[in-house]
């Protein structure tokens, strides 16, 4: 084989496969056009990135989503603000009625019920399957495992561009049901039957068939990831020497392998009740609207249940391992020490995989389940706490003694730790069917989940992309604008989450349109506790509360928003590594070119090699050869 | 084109070039593969065979005992096509260990969730 | 840059890529199908006894149908061996055969679920049913013709397989006497429902991978030439995906038609 010196602008295409026994003359490249080189990419950095702006768009969406939910919990009945008039006209009068002053004339639009089912099923849909998985596990998983790894790029390219097209045409079904007559779905991210049968609308099949597509995204993903992970590693990058963000994907990618296609099962059962009158989830004797349903009977609501649950428990690790693999990698590098309990973090990660897939019945503990079922559920929900929490001891530990540099990456890598730290612990009480007893479907649980996702997953994803910027641009985020966006995030999403746990502990349920309203007006006397069950006006108060932390948290957003495109033209230039780090995904050109490495990638040593006694410099990469060994050769086509 | 050329000359020649060989590097012989192929062939026959036999069995079998031995033999049916003609038996670990998990997940949820539906408390009407 | 291990196998794992990815998408197809037969047995579980149906379905032609995909399994093992010794020819055949049984297994597939959506259950004023095949419904004609028998309960077209003499008489039906009418559709009861699901996925499963190996056999052969090796691989791949479908048959039949 030749040894061919190639230019590399970023991303340049092969169109074919080279056979072994051809081109003995230089390879031809061109340039590739627009196209090809960004909207039919099958190179994994174009794609990691295609993932990552889609699903920040779908963030934001949802995000608005929440907002207008929240005014109208806040202010029930009233006049949408801003956007009324545009819900109205896309929602129409039953969906959206307009608001009459005393004089009849209509001052706006407000939300009714059945259109706040609808942003809250979708808001839960549209920010776990279109916002975070995408975001967390698919673009920075595309970007920079094939790099950490030392591979050329992920091991099946067009397997890779096919999983971004299914995610984004599965985005636009699930947009597209907005437009509907009868609007989108409205029975919850969650989707129970016989509810999702029995909606007059049609937003049912589009989430139905949005889902499938997710699925076959993240399904292709996951299959790729696993098979890279495995083939591709660079020589001398054994098990152990992989960074713990490579060790998150992994374990991820499984999860999704396996938890996923029960719930295209069900979704193809619930497709079938939907569409074609079948009763795998409809029981006999069911009546809607107060008639006995036509349909055959005989099925088993609760068989939704278990089989949307087998996914949605290991969802949930879905939506956390790649931020705690992202956190590790920062809090390794600014503290210029290696992670402590390296080891520990790889067992703690393969155990929580492991187990995600037997407990899912702790969603369930108030379906009649008995107590035997219920014990062995809430004893391996327990056990799963364990590695959890080791992870984070390790993180925790990690900053013991470390030289900290307090970037912004840093900053929100630190923040999320006692932010997952809430999220965890508040977790347990539910996780005992004693407790959750109580708990269940409140604003606890609300509370809960969002600490652990909002600002736990999304304090690591927004840690990430400061992070990784750099190596993506050559150019750094502007730090002044990052602590801004830092604090104002870390203030408002305590202010908007840590008022709900009071709320649920006070009873509040979940997913009710006007907040709680005609439980508050149950509340006799002045103390507000005279009527059990009732909602004091302290605790509906909050509602108003959370509202602006809420706006406030939207406005926090603004100045990343704006750094994020601003920079990249012109943030600070920097160089390949100007973070100083060890493992292999800046010790590339930046941006990596079409086939990442311009030297051969032979790793000699773990992934956090920082201040090692007797180095001149507080940092060795993986792949600088131990004094006395050659330098690395210009890479040829290897195969 | 010269691996081709390797192939078809070996093929000819009746020796087994490395492209020829399989997993283990043994040649691959095409009429030792056709009569194994016929042996599975009959093999998933008959287990076709006794399961249809089973379940025309008389009234006084009852359903329970024709559907445990019909999976029974399922299962067998299942292990031969999967054990030589998708070559498991001579698969690699990783594989196995992979297919391991799964079985072991597909278990849990089948089993779990049978139980969970079976399982509910009894006695708690006054 | 070329990937590595595309067609050499990696030392460590002893599989190339596509192997080792083939196993992993086989791996999610277990959970998939076993999401769906783990629902086929909480539901007949938990059905009401004696409300289960027994021989509702042609067990002759799901026998011809495991035969041809048994078959088919066979002729697709025989094209990636005869890829292996570099017999070109023979591959044309073998895979040739494998796409005209994979053929007639959907065609069987749509005579089954035509046979089952033209049988008809006929709820009349009377209290009586008459359940059998349509022959006539001319929206025209004021009776609808079926091919069938009356019987006084459902409960007496449960179980078909205790039943030894089951006459069939041609049945003309005023519509004025028809109170409601159900075709054997997925809407009937939950074994169809599950029948037509699980066969449905089954047969898609079986229409892609006609569509993989029809490509690997008509535009795809030219990679035979450039790279037959990879080829190779390729037709192992394919055929371990046919080979898993066979297999979740193995069960769909014994499950579906047998118990």
């Amino acid at each position: 084989m030749d040894a061919t010196v190639h230019q590399f602008p970023p991303y340049r295409e092969e169109t074919e496969p080279h056979a072994h026994d051809e081109h003995d003359h230089g390879h031809e490249h061109h340039e590739p056009d627009f196209w090809s080189g960004y909207i039919f990419s099958t190179d994994h950095k174009t794609i990691g990135i295609q993932y990552g702006f889609t699903a920040l768009c779908f963030l934001l969406f949802g995000f608005f989503l929440m907002l207008l939910m929240r005014w109208q919990i806040a202010h029930p009945g009233s006049a949408l603000p801003v956007v009324g008039a545009l819900i109205h006209a896309i929602t129409g009068d039953v969906m959206s009625p307009a608001v009459k002053d005393a004089a009849g004339n209509v001052i706006g639009y407000t939300m009714s019920p059945e259109l706040y089912n609808s942003f809250g099923a979708m808001h839960g849909t549209i920010m776990v399957f279109l916002g975070i998985v995408p975001l967390a596990f698919a673009a920075f998983g595309n970007y920079v495992v094939p790099l950490m790894i030392g591979a050329v790029d992920m091991a099946f390219p067009r397997v890779n561009m096919a999983s971004y097209q299914a995610y984004f045409l599965g985005g636009v079904v699930m947009l597209v049901s907005f437009f509907i007559p009868g609007g989108a779905a409205q029975a919850g991210w969650t989707s129970y039957s016989p509810l999702a049968t029995s909606i007059p609308t049609h937003g049912q099949l589009f989430w139905i068939i949005g889902m499938f597509l997710l699925i076959t995204s993240s399904l292709l993903g996951a299959v790729n990831f696993i098979a890279t992970i495995i083939q591709l590693r660079a020589p001398g990058m054994t098990w152990m020497r992989l960074p713990w963000f490579v060790w998150a994907q992994f374990v991820t990618a499984f999860i999704l392998l396996l938890a996923f296609p029960p719930l295209e099962a069900a979704a193809v059962m619930q497709l079938m009740d939907n569409a074609a009158g079948t009763s795998f989830f409809l029981p006999t004797g069911l009546a809607i609207g107060g008639h006995l349903a036509h349909v055959s009977g005989g099925g088993s609501p609760l068989l939704w249940q278990h089989l949307f649950w087998f996914l949605g428990h290991p969802e949930v690790y879905v939506l956390i391992l790649p931020a705690m693999g992202i956190v590790c990698e920062i809090l390794a590098n600014n503290t210029r020490k290696p992670i402590w309990g390296y080891k520990s973090l790889v067992y703690a990660v393969l155990a929580v995989g492991f187990l995600s897939f037997i407990v899912w019945a702790h969603h369930m503990y108030l379906t009649g389940m008995g107590t035997k079922i219920s014990t062995f559920f809430q004893a391996t929900t327990m056990i799963i706490s364990i590695p959890s929490v080791i992870i984070l001891t390790c993180f925790f530990m990690s900053l013991w003694g470390g030289s900290i540099r307090f970037n912004t990456p840093m900053l929100f890598a630190l923040a999320f730790l006692p932010m997952f730290g809430i999220g965890g612990l508040t977790g347990l009480p539910l996780g005992f069917n004693v407790s959750d007893v109580h708990l269940h479907d409140t604003y606890y649980i609300i509370a809960h989940f969002h600490y652990v996702v909002a600002p736990g997953t999304m304090f690591a994803l927004f840690a990430g992309i400061y992070y990784w910027f750099p190596k993506m641009t050559g150019r750094k985020m502007n730090e002044f604008w990052g602590r801004a966006h830092f604090w104002g995030s870390f203030i408002f999403m305590n202010v908007v989450f840590q008022p709900m746990f009071a709320q649920g502990m006070a009873g509040m349920l979940r997913r009710m349109s006007n907040g709680g309203a005609n439980y508050s007006a149950a509340v006799n006397g002045e103390n507000g506790l005279d009527v059990i069950g009732g909602l004091s006006p302290f605790i509906m108060s909050l509602h108003v509360w959370i509202l602006w932390g809420a706006v406030s948290l939207g406005i926090a957003q603004i100045p990343f928003i704006i750094n994020l495109f601003w920079s990249i033209k012109h943030g600070e230039k920097v160089g390949t590594n100007p973070w100083d780090a060890t493992t292999l995904d800046w010790q590339t050109p930046t941006p990596p070119p079409h086939g990442n490495f311009t030297k051969e990638i032979r790793v000699y040593r773990g992934p956090y090699e920082y201040s090692v006694p007797g180095h001149d410099t507080d940092f060795t990469p993986q792949n600088e050869p131990p004094a006395g060994l050659p330098a690395p050769q210009i890479a040829t086509h290897a195969h | 084109m010269s691996d081709l050329h390797e192939l078809k000359s070996a093929a000819q020649a009746g020796e087994p070039s490395a492209a020829q060989a399989d997993s283990h590097g043994h040649p691959v012989d095409f009429n030792l593969y056709l009569r194994r192929c016929a042996f599975v062939f009959v093999a998933v026959l008959c287990a076709v065979a006794l399961m249809i036999g089973i379940s025309f069995l008389p009234e006084h079998y009852t359903w329970t005992h024709k559907v445990a031995l019909i999976l029974g033999i399922a299962c067998c049916n299942a292990f031969i096509v999967a054990g030589f003609l998708m070559h498991l038996i001579s698969e690699k670990k990783l594989v196995y260990m992979l297919l391991a998990f799964t079985v072991f997940f597909f278990a849990g949820l089948m089993g779990l969730t049978i139980y969970a539906m079976n399982d509910f408390p009894t006695g708690t009407t006054h | 840059m070329d990937i590595p291990y595309t067609v050499q196998a990696r030392p460590d794992t002893g599989l190339y890529n596509a192997k080792l990815g083939i196993w992993l998408f086989l791996a999610s197809e277990v959970m998939l199908f076993g999401g769906l037969f783990s629902a086929y047995v909480l539901l007949r579980v938990g059905a009401d006894p004696g409300t289960w149906p027994h021989g509702w379905q042609n067990v002759t032609l799901g026998t011809v149908n495991t035969i041809v995909l048994a078959l088919s399994a066979i002729t697709t093992l025989m094209a990636w061996v005869a890829c292996k010794v570099g017999q070109f020819g023979k591959f044309k055949f073998f895979h040739g055969c494998t796409l005209l049984l994979a053929l007639s297994f959907l065609c069987i597939k749509l005579f089954e679920y035509h046979d089952h959506l033209t049988h008809y259950e006929i709820h009349l004023t009377d209290g009586r049913i008459a359940d059998g095949h349509m022959k006539e419904n001319n929206p025209a004609e004021d009776y609808v013709m079926i091919d069938g028998r009356y019987v006084s309960d459902e409960s007496a077209l449960i179980d078909l397989r205790a039943q030894k003499d089951v006459r069939e008489t041609e049945i003309k039906i005023p519509r004025s006497e028809i109170k409601d009418m159900q075709s054997y559709g997925p809407w009937h009861n939950d074994y169809l429902a599950l029948y037509f699901t699980m066969t449905g996925l089954h047969a898609l499963h079986i229409l892609g991978g006609s569509i993989v190996i029809g490509y690997l056999w008509g535009p795809g052969r030219k990679m035979w030439r450039t790279d037959p090796e990879r080829f190779t691989n390729r037709v192992e791949v394919s055929g371990l995906f046919w080979h898993f479908v066979d297999l979740v048959w193995i069960f769909l039949f014994p499950v579906l038609y047998l118990t």
